[in-house]
């Protein structure tokens, strides 16, 4: 079901016009109500004049996570505080947290992006939500009970944790609906299961994971598990929490409330805007945000857009799932590349384990970079001939998906380092 | 018949050689014939030992990755041209060699030379209707 056709299925002609409109007034909102904005679109050279259409976005300055901070907690404010609602905050797990600032609008924006993002799920008045996303300043669990209020569905907000009284809700209740973390939904089918309880029998048929990254792979996981279609949400508390952007039943891209919040793909080193399929980092505009706008705000998550429309019949412009973080990224020879794209390459041969390591070195001005990767029994040939043509494979396939030569060079099992956590990919020798 | 080479994967750096050989003769494991086929990155050490079996449970279980691969152990007269019959041999019948190695016995004056080849069972068929003397794994172990 399309909550609200108007905007989610608008030919794009009008719906740029309307993107154009929001921006103007955005810039000129802030340009005078936040001086924090002001500040930064003088040392830029840009006036609200400037600004007369959606193109024009490009000549406005970007905002970073460093800024958000910086701003800690109400610089970016753009109305009057007693306007102010509700607040919301990241978890500032990385430094100072980032403050969320609502107006009585924004809250009623965030429940149309929301309900927006249930519905791509089907969810109507006749369903049941259990939300397991955690209640509090996060803005998991209230986000997806303002969306699925506005739908007139039952929430049942049950938050995180408690996992034995989770499952005894999900029976009794008969929910339909499963909001959460992809990893909670697989502890939650573990702890089930470990139960006794069968899943066919329990009611939910559609789950909205988002808040983390999860693959494919992971996907096909959860439905087995789950017996239900499992669909990738995706919002930052920096543009409003979770709604920014959601699959439809097509489980093919996630299309982005661009009336709301306007999508750019940049090239992370050199800010420039890239053209739809071309991966970079994303960068969000909240075209009709009232107390904390964020003007260009860059994300740090790679993706590529797609504004085909789309089976469903939403024109919205769909983002890839996550491909990755800037964090993450490596530049090699000028390319930027990312481990979990060479882990794509790595894990589709037949026998190959996720060990690997890339090693990342520069000799006479050339950076290169080696993957290493264990051999195996699975793997082993006593012939050197296939042991090369299988170095030869991989490395043919990194440059397919790269555009990059790599130097594969298969290691003896167990010698690279194991994981404690998060995994030492990636060893970066260079002194530049 | 054919007998169990064992083969490892080496990387190239220095002691690997001889940790495997270590372990070897920890378990006193004699070392019958060897080759070590390399690149820049990696071998491949291939064995000829007297316990095929034992030898591959050691290497398995000091995480090393080691297949056992059928080869055939032919003896070949020391002296000019020895090799050259057999390989003859093996041209006229289409059977193409993967690689080989020799050694020299000690106790009669011929030479041993290990084959591996894609099809054993059909290369020792030509060999023996060309009264070429096929080593046996029993032989092998007691030279």
């Amino acid at each position: 079901m399309i909550w609200n056709p108007h905007y989610e299925s608008m030919e794009r002609e009008k719906l740029t016009k309307i993107q154009s409109e929001r921006l103007c007034e955005l810039v000129d909102r802030v340009y005078r109500k936040v001086p924090f904005y002001r500040k930064r679109m003088d040392e830029q050279g840009v006036k609200p004049v400037d600004i007369n259409d959606i193109s024009d976005i490009t000549k406005l300055p970007f905002l970073t996570k460093d800024d958000m901070r910086d701003v800690y907690p109400f610089e970016l404010l753009a109305v009057d505080p007693i306007d102010i609602v509700e607040v919301h905050t990241s978890s500032g797990t990385t430094g100072k947290p980032v403050v969320d600032a609502y107006t009585r609008k924004d809250i009623s924006i965030w429940a149309e992006a929301m309900a927006r993002t249930l519905a791509m799920g089907d969810t109507s008045r006749t369903d049941s939500v259990h939300n397991a996303y955690g209640y509090g300043l996060f803005t998991g669990g209230l986000g997806v009970h303002y969306g699925a209020r506005l739908i007139g569905a039952n929430v049942i907000p049950i938050s995180g944790g408690n996992t034995a009284r989770q499952l005894a809700i999900l029976q009794d209740f008969k929910s339909t609906v499963l909001t959460c973390t992809p990893s909670y939904s697989l502890y939650l089918a573990e702890a089930g299961r470990e139960q006794g309880i069968d899943f066919r029998k329990i009611t939910l048929r559609v789950g909205l994971f988002g808040a983390e990254p999860w693959s494919e792979g992971m996907r096909k996981e959860i439905e087995a598990k789950l017996y239900l279609k499992a669909l990738d949400i995706y919002g930052l508390t920096e543009i409003i929490g979770p709604g920014v952007s959601s699959e439809c039943e097509c489980q093919d891209g996630l299309h982005i409330c661009e009336d709301l919040f306007y999508p750019e793909i940049i090239d992370p080193q050199t800010g420039e805007v890239l053209p739809d399929g071309q991966k970079g980092e994303l960068v969000i505009t909240t075209l009709t945000k009232e107390g904390t706008p964020v003007l260009r705000y860059r994300t740090r998550d790679i993706t590529f857009l797609d504004h085909e429309p789309c089976r469903c019949g939403r024109t919205a412009v769909r983002m890839h799932r996550l491909l990755g973080r800037t964090d993450d990224m490596l530049i090699i020879r000028g390319v930027n590349v990312f481990p979990s794209q060479i882990e794509e390459v790595l894990l589709r041969i037949e026998g190959i384990e996720p060990h690997y390591q890339l090693v990342i070195d520069r000799r006479e001005q050339l950076d290169i970079l080696e993957v290493l990767v264990e051999m195996n029994e699975q793997l082993f040939s006593d012939e050197i001939k296939n042991l090369e043509r299988f170095e030869k494979d991989i490395s043919e396939g990194l440059y397919a998906a790269l555009g990059i030569h790599t130097r594969v060079k298969l290691v003896e099992p167990k010698s690279l380092p194991r994981s404690e956590g998060k995994a030492k990919r990636v060893v970066d020798k260079r002194q530049l | 018949m054919t007998l169990k080479q064992i083969s490892v994967f080496l990387e190239n750096k220095k002691g690997r050689l001889a940790e495997v050989t270590k372990l070897i003769a920890a378990e006193k494991i004699n070392i019958r014939a060897l080759s070590l086929a390399d690149t820049t990155d990696f071998g491949i050490l291939r064995l000829i030992v007297n316990d095929p079996e034992r030898c591959f449970a050691v290497l398995k279980d000091n995480n090393f990755v080691a297949q056992q691969t059928d080869v055939i152990a032919v003896e070949v007269m020391d002296k000019p041209g020895g090799l050259q019959q057999i390989l003859e041999v093996f041209d006229e019948n289409n059977i193409n060699i993967e690689y080989m190695y020799a050694f020299v016995e000690k106790k009669s004056d011929n030479a041993i030379v290990i084959f591996r080849i894609d099809q054993p069972g059909r290369a020792i068929e030509v060999l023996e209707k060309n009264k070429i003397n096929v080593l046996s794994s029993d032989i092998i172990s007691t030279l």
